[in-house]
């Protein structure tokens, strides 16, 4: 009874966070709702057993993830017609979409087989010794590989960004050039 | 222990706010962050099939996605940053001029 409560007020702060970033107009604010998001759903996650994946989301998601989005907001605090008008003229389009997707995956759920709840022993599977082990012993391969895939991403995307700065500076000087 | 049909409504409302999120706001870093949300949406569902299941290898996709979620976000935060050192703004309006 009591973990169904606090299931369900980790639930509503998670859904009340999403709300929160459509209102509020400053970007460090709604990035503040998003880790209360975040917070809430590592929440959920430690109470239906999942203790890594509760860990991983407070430690990559709010711990990397949102701290970098700090520093860019900070970075950018750029008050132009984004930080005026909050909405996009998309907006009644997007209230519509709202309605129509979230009443068809509602639907979907309400009409289709009563799901069983989840098995007991997952608190003993997904604690940290046993993940580790069988990420060690199976999956190592797995996560190497996709490691070394965005690496290779990673690197190209630097690759391209240097190329467009060095064309940005070129273009910068040949123009100061052209003006003196 | 809870409903998981509850846990799926809720991941699917979070999905859903988050992709008109992305669709409505006008600031380039509100929208990566709605991306985000969007990803934490799919993520809950990921998360509850995997303890119906009970199965490990679901808990180490979930792990592969947040190391792909930090990857994601560490090349875009970037590339947003010299979008707007061009066009000083971050209004997506701004850049309809975007070839490719």
């Amino acid at each position: 009874m009591i973990e169904t409560f606090f299931m369900s007020v980790f639930a509503l702060g998670a859904v009340l966070g999403a709300v929160a970033m459509f209102f509020l107009r400053h970007p460090m604010r709604v990035a503040l709702a998003l880790i209360g998001t975040m917070l809430s759903l590592a929440a959920i996650y430690a109470q239906l057993g999942l203790h890594v994946i509760a860990i991983f989301q407070v430690l990559v998601y709010v711990g990397a993830v949102m701290v970098f989005m700090v520093y860019a907001i900070m970075l950018l605090d750029t008050r132009d017609r984004s930080f005026t008008e909050r909405f996009s003229p998309l907006l009644v389009a997007g209230a519509i979409g709202l309605v129509l997707l979230g009443g068809v995956l509602l639907s979907g759920l309400l009409r289709g087989e009563p799901i069983s709840a989840a098995s007991a022993s997952a608190g003993e599977l997904f604690s940290i010794g046993p993940f580790a082990r069988a990420f060690m012993d199976r999956f190592w391969l797995y996560f190497a590989l996709a490691a070394v895939l965005l690496l290779v991403a990673e690197i190209a995307a630097s690759a391209v960004l240097e190329i467009r700065r060095r064309s940005y500076a070129q273009a910068a000087t040949e123009a100061k050039r052209d003006h003196g | 222990m809870a409903d998981t049909t509850f846990l799926l409504a809720v991941s699917g409302l979070l999905f859903t706010l988050g992709l008109v999120g992305v669709i409505v706001r006008r600031n380039l870093l509100v929208i990566l962050m709605f991306l985000e949300l969007m990803l934490n949406g799919v993520i809950l569902s990921l998360a509850v099939f995997t303890q119906m299941v009970g199965a490990e290898a679901g808990a180490v996709l979930v792990f592969l996605v947040f190391v792909v979620a930090a990857a994601e976000i560490a090349i875009a935060v970037p590339i947003l940053l010299l979008l707007v050192r061009a066009g000083h703004s971050l209004d997506p309006g701004a850049y309809g001029g975007l070839k490719g």
